[in-house]
Formats: C-alpha cells, sequence, structure tokens
C-alpha cells in the first residue's frame, strides 16, 4: 500500500517475467463458509449467499459471474465492508476481516454507478483516498498525476465529474480506486452503462491496468463474454451458490453443472445413460442411439445413472450419411451467418443438436434442410454434467 | 380500416394535452382569478406605503415620507432588531437541530419508533399553533417561577422549537435526494464517519441547510401568535409593534414597514429557489 504505482516501461518486460518466476501463489481474498441473510429474523428473510467457500490469489484477475440476484455483489459488499457476513469469514491475505468497517480494508471499489463525487474536480476525486490516508502534499499530487496518466486523463485533471463523459467519468472511478494502491480492487458490473464500442476498449483498458499494477481484481459481471475474455479465472454463481470456479478455457470446454453450461455459450445437451466409468471418463450410451466417452467432473462419486452430456455446437461437424459410428439426423433448420452456419439435426428420437458447420470454400451449398447427414465429434468433446 | 395516423395523433395529443393540467379549459382564467385575489391585498399596501396622504385609502402624491418616519420611529428600530436577533438565533438553531434530525432519520437503519420520530419534528405544523402557544406561555411560566431566569431566551427557545420542522423539510429531501453510494465510496477511500461527512456529505447537503435556515429566518421573523403570548415586557417583535400600532389606527407607516418587509421575505425565497435550482 506505500509503494506508489510505478511504471516502468523499460523494465516492464524483465519486471513481469521475473514476477512470473518468484510468483508463489499467495491468497489474496479467502472466503471461508459464508453465509449472507438480509433481514434475518423476519418473514421476508432471504439468503443472498449460502456457505460459499472461495479462494481468489494474488495479482489475479477473478470474476463473480452470474444472472442478476445470484449472490455476486453481495459477495463483493462482504469484501468492501458495507455488508457483515451472517456465518462464517473472509480473510485479505491471511487477516481478518471482521468487523472492520470498510474505511480500515485496504480494499477499493470502483462503483457501478462511478458514485464520483460532484463537488470535487477530477484530481480531488483522485486525491481524496490518499489524503484520507494521510499521505503527505507531496506524496498526494505525484501519485494523482501518475494514476491520471495510467488512464490517459491528464488533460481532464480540473474538470468536474459531470462535465465529463460516461466513458470518462469511468476512467476517473478507475483512477480514484486504483490511486491509493489497494491490495485488492474490487468492479461492480463497472462497464453495463458503457456502450458497445466503448465497453469492448475497456476491457483491454482493465486488463492492461491489472498486468501493469499487479493488483487483484475482482470482476462481478452478468456478461459471460466479458468474463471470458478478461478474467484469468472466474466462478458462476447461481442462487448464492458456486457453481463453478476454473479458467475460462474449463469453464467453457468442461462445464460440469447444468447451469454453467447453458449460461455460458450455446451448448448440446443430450440424455443418456452412464454404463462404465474410470477416474476422469465415462462412458455414456446416448438415447439418440451411439455410446460416446465424456469427460467426468470433479465430483462425480453420486452420479446417477441418467446422465446429461454436453457438447458445444463447435466441437460439432456435418459429415455424410452412414459414417460408421456416428450420429444419424436430419437436418432441420439452418441459419447461415457468412464465415459458417448454424445447422439444427434432429434424432430418431426427436432429440436435436445444432451444430456449428464452418463454411467451404467452393461457393456452393453444401446441405439442404431435410438431408440426412451424420454428425462427426472428436474424442473429448463431450463434458457429463451434474445438476 | 383503422387509421393509424389518426390515432397516434389522438394518443399523442392525449399524452401531451389532455392529461397536462395546464391544458384543461378554463385553467388559465382559475390562475389568474386566484392570483388577482391572493396578491391584490398586497399591491394595494405597497402602492399606499409611497402616499404623501395620511390616508390609506385615497392616493395624492408620491413619496418617500413614511419610510423615512418608520426609519426614525424608535419602536419600529427596537423591534426590527428584536425581530432580527430572534429569528437569526432561533434561524441557527433550528438549522442545526433539524440537521441533526434529518441525518438520524434518513442514514440510519429503520429503527422502531422512527415514523413517531419524525412526526413528533413535524409536531409544530400539525398541532394549531394556538394550543402550542398556550402550552408553551404555561410552561415557561412554570419554569420561571422556579428557576426565577427571565430574558429573551423563552423567546428563542419556542421560536426554535416551531422554526424545526421548516428548516427539516428542505434538509431531509436532499439527504433523500443524495447517492448513498457517494458515502460509501468515501468510506471505501479510508474516510472515516467524520471524515465522509465533513468532507462528502455536509458539502452536498449545503444548499439544503441554506434553505432550510432562510425558511426557518422567514418563519421566525413572521410569526405573531406564539411571540404574542411567549414574548416579555421589552421583547416586542415587529410584528406585535406593528399589530400594537394598527389597534390606534392604520397609519402608511406601517405599510410602509410591511413592504419592506416583504421585499425582504422575496429576496430570501428567491435565494433559496435559486440555491436548489442551481446545486441538483
Amino acid at each position: 500500500m506505500e509503494q506508489a504505482i510505478k511504471i516502468d516501461t523499460d523494465n516492464q518486460q524483465e519486471n513481469s517475467a521475473a514476477i512470473k518466476i518468484e510468483k508463489k501463489i499467495t491468497a489474496a481474498i479467502d472466503i471461508k463458509n459464508t453465509t449472507k441473510v438480509y433481514g434475518e429474523n423476519t418473514a421476508s428473510a432471504m439468503v443472498a449467499l449460502d456457505e460459499v467457500s472461495l479462494t481468489i490469489n494474488d495479482n489475479e484477475f477473478f470474476t463473480l459471474l452470474g444472472p442478476s440476484g445470484c449472490g455476486k455483489t453481495t459477495l463483493l459488499r462482504l469484501i468492501a465492508g458495507f455488508e457483515q457476513p451472517t456465518k462464517g469469514e473472509i480473510m485479505l491475505f491471511g487477516s481478518h476481516l471482521e468487523g472492520l468497517p470498510p474505511h480500515k480494508r485496504s480494499v477499493n471499489t470502483v462503483f457501478q454507478q462511478y458514485s464520483l463525487f460532484p463537488h470535487m474536480t477530477v484530481a480531488q476525486n483522485i486525491a481524496f483516498g490518499l489524503e484520507m490516508l494521510g499521505k503527505s502534499k507531496g506524496e498526494v499530487n505525484r501519485s494523482v498525476s501518475e494514476v491520471l496518466a495510467l488512464v490517459q486523463m491528464e488533460h481532464l485533471a480540473q474538470r468536474k465529474t459531470d462535465q465529463l463523459s460516461g466513458g470518462q467519468q469511468q476512467r476517473v472511478a478507475l483512477a480514484r480506486a486504483l490511486a491509493p494502491h489497494p491490495k485488492v480492487l474490487l468492479l461492480d458490473e463497472p462497464l453495463s452503462a458503457l456502450d458497445f464500442k466503448l465497453r469492448k476498449e475497456m476491457q483491454i483498458e482493465l486488463k492492461r491496468l491489472q498486468n501493469e499494477t499487479g493488483i487483484t481484481f475482482i470482476f462481478v459481471t452478468h456478461d459471460q463474454e466479458e468474463a471470458l475474455t478478461m478474467s484469468d479465472r472466474i466462478a458462476v454463481l447461481q442462487d448464492g451458490h458456486i457453481m463453478q470456479v476454473g479458467t475460462p478455457h474449463e469453464i467453457y470446454n468442461h462445464p460440469t453443472r447444468r447451469f454453467v453450461a447453458d449460461f455460458i455459450g450455446d451448448i448440446n445437451i443430450l440424455e443418456g445413460e452412464l454404463i462404465d466409468k474410470d477416474k476422469t471418463h465415462g462412458k455414456v450410451k446416448l438415447a439418440c442411439g451411439i455410446e460416446v466417452e465424456a469427460s467426468l467432473p470433479a465430483q462425480s462419486e453420486n452420479l446417477n445413472k441418467k446422465v446429461s452430456v454436453a457438447v458445444r455446437p463447435e466441437q460439432l461437424s456435418i459429415g455424410q450419411v452412414n459414417e460408421a459410428g456416428h450420429l444419424t439426423g436430419v437436418i432441420s433448420n439452418l441459419i447461415y451467418f457468412g464465415s459458417g452456419s448454424h445447422i439444427d439435426v434432429t434424432f430418431d428420437n426427436g432429440e436435436r443438436v445444432t451444430v456449428r458447420q464452418q463454411s467451404n470454400n467452393n461457393g456452393k451449398q453444401d446441405f439442404l434442410i431435410n438431408d440426412a447427414v451424420s454428425i462427426c465429434f472428436s474424442a473429448d468433446s463431450f463434458q457429463i454434467l451434474t445438476d | 380500416m383503422v387509421d393509424i395516423k389518426a390515432l397516434s395523433r389522438w394518443s399523442s395529443f392525449k399524452k401531451d394535452k389532455l392529461v397536462d393540467l395546464k391544458y384543461q379549459p378554463g385553467f388559465s382564467q382559475i390562475a389568474w382569478f386566484c392570483m388577482v385575489v391572493l396578491y391584490a391585498p398586497i399591491v394595494v399596501l405597497v402602492v399606499f406605503s409611497f402616499n404623501e396622504n395620511r390616508s390609506v385609502t385615497t392616493w395624492t402624491q408620491f413619496s418617500w415620507d413614511w419610510y423615512i418616519k418608520a426609519w426614525h420611529n424608535e419602536g419600529i428600530q427596537s423591534a426590527s432588531l428584536m425581530s432580527l436577533e430572534v429569528a437569526t438565533i432561533s434561524a441557527i438553531l433550528a438549522t442545526l437541530m433539524a440537521t441533526m434530525a434529518a441525518l438520524v432519520t434518513t442514514r440510519t437503519q429503520p429503527y422502531a419508533g422512527m415514523n413517531s420520530a419524525i412526526t413528533i419534528i413535524n409536531q409544530p405544523l400539525m398541532v394549531p399553533e394556538i394550543v402550542t402557544a398556550v402550552a408553551t406561555l404555561i410552561f415557561f411560566a412554570a419554569i420561571r417561577k422556579v428557576t426565577g431566569i427571565t430574558g429573551v431566551g423563552y423567546l428563542i427557545a419556542a421560536h426554535t422549537c416551531f422554526c424545526i420542522p421548516f428548516a427539516y423539510m428542505p434538509i431531509k429531501a436532499r439527504l433523500e435526494d443524495m447517492n448513498l453510494n457517494l458515502e460509501h465510496a468515501a468510506a471505501d477511500l479510508y474516510a472515516s464517519p467524520l471524515q465522509a461527512f465533513r468532507r462528502v456529505t455536509l458539502p452536498l447537503l449545503m444548499p439544503g441547510i441554506v434553505s432550510g435556515a432562510m425558511l426557518a429566518f422567514i418563519v421566525s421573523i413572521d410569526d405573531v401568535v406564539i411571540s404574542l403570548f411567549v414574548a416579555g415586557p421589552g421583547e416586542t417583535t415587529l410584528p406585535l409593534f406593528i399589530l400594537g400600532q394598527i389597534r390606534r389606527g392604520v397609519t402608511p407607516e406601517v405599510n410602509a414597514v410591511a413592504t419592506v418587509f416583504l421585499l425582504i421575505s422575496v429576496i430570501l425565497v428567491t435565494i433559496i429557489f435559486l440555491v436548489g435550482k442551481n446545486k441538483k
């Protein structure tokens, strides 16, 4: 916290390399069995978080992803100290946060509506946290101009905040939260008020800021694409429970729960019977006819015989009919979008899958509705889901 | 075939005109009538304050005589000073208390009895003034008898009480309008509750506090009923002095004093309006 934000472009490469080597994974935030009930002991008691445990590593871009009302903002407010947990504990770099008011936690928040102080200039807004920490005037001024440069807002330092555009306000809010160099930066859906193009820019910008400052970012969003683009790791939440934690790659390619599979991207879910399994894979006889190998989720002990199996449309492709061992069906719908097509194939038992087929380069249309086709897939495309 | 254009014209007409009170037939006539009834007597009063004649009904010639006479009238002088003293001190005290009351009723977790607290704060608005006046008179008489303390403090205390709800309303409205996240942001940026209040809440609350103080000032300087009951000898406020004068027959001197009063009120109300408008 004492050290000012340092951006030394010459040494940056070496620094980040050095950090990578000596990067021992330490927990920035450790949440243990935390429950939050709003309106406890009243008729309208609402469980926002239910026995949540989560570890967020130092220097990580961590995203809490979920639909509205899943508890992601509550979790953020618990870390910031605006709410106290009903049960459980939260640690910040190994020290307990219990009972500490927000102003005694070295955690800063970027609020959804920015919440810039309207009676102060941009520079005064950014200086606020540093002044409250009792920094000397020189130190405050130096940090303010450093952070202003970091978010490319030097030219607007003396503006009042209501004279700024949405994107500029966003940058000031970021600068204000970064200036005191917090141990952890919390971001509560900060991009949701921006238009599409600005949002894309800010996504890259946020990722850059996280890399340059080395501060742990905890980012809350309901936008799955945003989460996949920016995060080192993602926790998917639903109804106050964590459904899955993993890298964007793991979350996208190996969803372990039906909710996660459904929530992120397009996916086909097929029903089947588990007929055999080893540690990592299971053999599933699909209701639509064939047997496939599918990855097992981590907690697979309690799996029923009846299971759901997920496969992404882009992991499937259309082949000629009657290739041995393949799924066969009839094309029931076809949506062409230039670089490829979404092809719906219906099987004999009425189940349907969507295939994302790349366009071939001979310029001719390959498939027509009602064509009988077979579906090809590579090994490791299927994933067994739990509920 | 339905004429879509006509329909949409009708619906936009409905939205813009019919629902808007300004476009109800006869609205402007009624408004003008009310304005005349309300302000004609005041206009007459102002006009005759400039009458050279002693009469308050027959106009002869323009003059500043009555203003000059009023200015040199010792009774008016001392009553004005008394009014200013009482109104200034009461307005400051009432605003202080109203600010604290507004903070407690908007910035704490809702607690049992909060609505009762708000009702008690606003009580002077709801109880007939004469009741408060009589009750205060008896209560203060009892205190005076027990302690033997006399002085203008009683009058100031009474004024402070009935000024509180007037100061409370704009301050509370301002606090309710204010985004709570701003105070959260201050706390998040290491400001203790006191620092957050001083650096963020108070500066943003200032327009409400100024409006509240001015309203309290006007209400205090304007009061007759409670002052009449509570004011002791030598504590004649300006309204009480005017009341006394009128009993002995109205002269344009009273018109002149009333006009000055009116001017002060108008200026203060304009300031309240501008402050509220600019800082929003």
